[in-house]
């Protein structure tokens, strides 16, 4: 008896002590970074004051990586003041979360169509505002180093993923790749198992710009029996490495962090082209944006990498209370303008928005909360 | 001597009131257990509602389709679950045909084999194994445990016996049923081992005596008076682990291989009913996601169902074994 209450004792003891540390080091990092503040603001080019305040968003997991990486830079050189929280709960909860009401900016992978606007502007009494803020390409992967660069079109590409085309040595792909060795392997079709934004970038583009895709288009879709689902981009992966003849597609970042070989595939003019930041930017220099910014990367030409999607975050035009929708203005503003902020995207493998279209998004982040 | 035990007992303020205190204390625990329980049933049934009107019940169950929709005010899919049903079945067959030899092999070992030194640590040993989390056991299946030493042994069991026998044929997928099974075995293997070490050791002596005296040999007393009377008490066990084979969702989610189809094979890579929620909730459309409440009412009632046949099998067996249950 007497030894457990020594033993509890020592145990509120070291977490007491846990907690004291953590206190030290707390407020260590605020000293730091308010003196960086303030070294930030003397340099700065405005001098308003410093915001204050906390902003919230849910959605994609596909920017969460470079969300956090802004979140970071932003909170502790630009407005030490200002806390951001975001929850990457997926594509489709970004848009639920944001038309319930319950985070000030949702994101996700695909755009809100007109049925989810009218819900909005029903509820909130405003028009919703949806704008994109970065592009990621979706690549082809292979677990054998022996099929990089292998040339693919589209409409090859749907017939692998529906398993008519098996086997690496098949004639369809020999034809593409003219003097390329193909070896009797059967291939193993590894697909996301989960709903995701990466899947529906690469059956929309199936969908649309190949003529003999028959799954249709989503965050998930039925794939044919005898394929494998892997969970995110870690479970392809394993199931493109562990099996011979492995071919699935993930995320370019995902791809260039691995080290994955990868397909070069045949856009709408011909090309063969490899999924590069260059490549997918140029995909999105001819791209013709509408005014509502509803809109998929269909067709793309020239040297353009031709599997590509948008990230579109939604804010509202109405409503926000105190400072949020000012604060929500700043740093989205900052996060699509600032040399630093497109810098930190494209270490990350994504594509920031050409110059044109960031006029465009600019004014649309200025339109947020402009009503209240 | 008497004078302090009477004083102990006697009730001083509270203490007259303390046994009805506990006594509503203990009530509310029990009453809680089915609150909880008729207040999950309930939500998920009534969001489930609108898709079982939509698909009809039973072409929800038994429909061999699965197409996620992605409306937010209809239903434009097709709902149905027989292929998540079917998985789970399977995975869940599967873990118990391998764990439960080998949890009464265990269990016997520790209570009539093992040198007395052994026992204790190795019941310790075994509870540890029951603590490991899922998600661990799914990682550690899917990056090292699967390829470097499961998944070269299914392969080669597809390549010799897969030509013969249709249900072992190749191809072999890093993920599928009998690798999520497998790793299922193992996370069950602890529960229905420790259940059923205490189960094993309550066999009354006397009757083991007697066997002996009788000229039976060890094993002769395992089999006649061990195992028979520890039957009822090893179903359960085989439930418990049972239970946690038809809900686990992690493991399996890294291992089945998500397909939405599936299969006669062994080594086919198909999807279970918690795996396939866990999967895809987090981006799905609200049709999508009422879709999946629907699973979750199926799972409840396969869970249902499966324990309701243990029932049977205990009573019906039990009484054959001379023992009332």
């Amino acid at each position: 008896m007497k030894r457990t209450k020594q033993m509890a004792l020592l145990a509120v003891l070291a977490l007491v002590l846990a907690a004291c540390g953590g206190n030290d080091t707390a407020s260590d990092t605020t000293v730091t970074t308010a003196a960086s503040a303030t070294t930030t603001t003397a340099a700065g080019t405005d001098d308003m004051a410093p915001l204050e305040g906390t902003i919230e968003g849910a959605g994609a997991t596909f920017p969460n990586p470079v969300y956090q990486d802004w979140t970071f830079i932003y909170t502790s050189d630009v407005q030490p003041g200002v806390s951001i929280n975001y929850q990457s709960i997926g594509s489709g909860g970004g848009i639920e979360q944001f038309l319930l009401q319950t985070v000030d900016w949702g994101t996700s992978e695909r755009y809100l169509r007109d049925d989810a606007l009218a819900e909005g502007r029903e509820s909130r009494g405003c028009d919703a505002l949806q704008w994109p803020v970065l592009f990621g390409a979706v690549v082809v992967a292979f677990g054998d180093d022996q099929f990089d660069d292998l040339i693919l079109s589209g409409d090859v590409v749907a017939d692998i993923f529906e398993t008519r085309i098996t086997n690496f040595n098949d004639p369809a792909i020999a034809a593409l790749n003219p003097g390329r060795d193909l070896p009797d392997l059967e291939m193993t079709v590894v697909h996301r198992s989960d709903g995701s934004g990466t899947t529906s970038v690469f059956t929309t583009y199936l969908e649309n710009d190949t003529a003999t895709w028959t799954l249709g288009s989503g965050t998930e879709v039925q794939w044919p029996a005898g394929t494998i689902g892997g969970q995110g981009n870690e479970g392809v992966t394993a199931g493109i490495e562990q099996n011979p003849g492995g071919i699935g597609y993930i995320n370019q970042a995902y791809a260039l962090i691995n080290d994955l070989p990868t397909a070069q595939i045949i856009n709408s003019d011909g090309n063969p082209v490899k999924a590069t930041l260059e490549a997918t930017s140029e995909a999105l220099e001819v791209l013709e944006v509408p005014e509502s910014f509803q809109f998929d990367i269909l067709g793309v030409g020239g040297g353009g990498y031709p599997i590509t999607g948008a990230v579109w975050n939604f804010t509202w035009e109405c409503g926000y209370e105190g400072n949020t929708a000012e604060l929500l203005r700043d740093y989205w503003t900052w996060a699509v303008s600032s040399d630093e902020a497109i810098q930190a995207a494209i270490e990350l493998g994504y594509a920031p928005l050409g110059a044109s279209l960031r006029a465009r998004v600019l004014e649309a982040i200025a339109r947020t909360g402009s009503l209240d | 001597m008497t004078t302090v035990r009477s004083d102990g007992l006697k009730g001083r303020g509270i203490g007259r009131y303390g046994d009805r205190v506990f006594a509503a204390l203990l009530l509310a625990s029990g009453l809680s257990v089915l609150v909880i329980l008729g207040a999950m049933v309930l939500r998920t049934t009534i969001d489930a509602l609108p898709v079982f009107e939509y698909q009809g019940f039973f072409r929800f169950v038994f429909g061999p389709e699965w197409h996620a929709g992605f409306s937010r005010q209809e239903f434009t899919g097709t709902y149905g679950a027989w292929a998540f049903i079917y998985g789970t079945l399977f995975t869940s067959a599967i873990a118990v045909t391998f764990a439960l030899p080998i949890a009464l092999a265990v269990s016997l070992y520790i209570n009539f084999y093992a040198p007395r030194r052994m026992r204790t640590p190795l019941s310790y040993v075994v509870e540890v194994l029951a603590a490991v989390p899922s998600v661990i056991f799914g990682l550690w299946g899917l990056l090292w445990f699967v390829p470097t030493i499961l998944h070269p042994i299914t392969r080669w069991v597809a390549e010799t016996f897969g030509g013969v026998i249709p249900f072992l044929s190749a191809p072999v997928p890093n993920v599928n049923y009998f690798h999520a099974g497998f790793v299922l075995a193992i996370m069950i293997l602890p529960i229905i081992t420790a259940i059923a070490r205490e189960i094993v050791a309550t066999t009354p002596l006397d009757e083991m005596n007697a066997a002996y005296g009788l000229g039976a040999t060890r094993w002769e007393v395992l089999r006649g008076v061990v195992l028979p009377r520890s039957f009822s008490g090893i179903v359960g066990a085989t439930m418990l682990g049972l239970g946690r084979a038809l809900g686990e969702t992690i493991a399996v989610l890294m291992l089945v291989g998500g397909s939405q189809r599936f299969g006669g094979r062994l080594f086919f890579p198909g999807d279970t009913l918690a795996s396939h929620i866990a999967a895809t909730f987090q981006d799905a459309a609200p049709e999508t996601l009422q879709a999946l409440m629907g699973i979750g009412v199926v799972l409840f009632l396969v869970t249902m169902f499966v324990n309701v046949i243990a029932r049977v099998i205990v009573w019906r067996f039990g009484r054959l074994g001379g023992e009332a249950l």
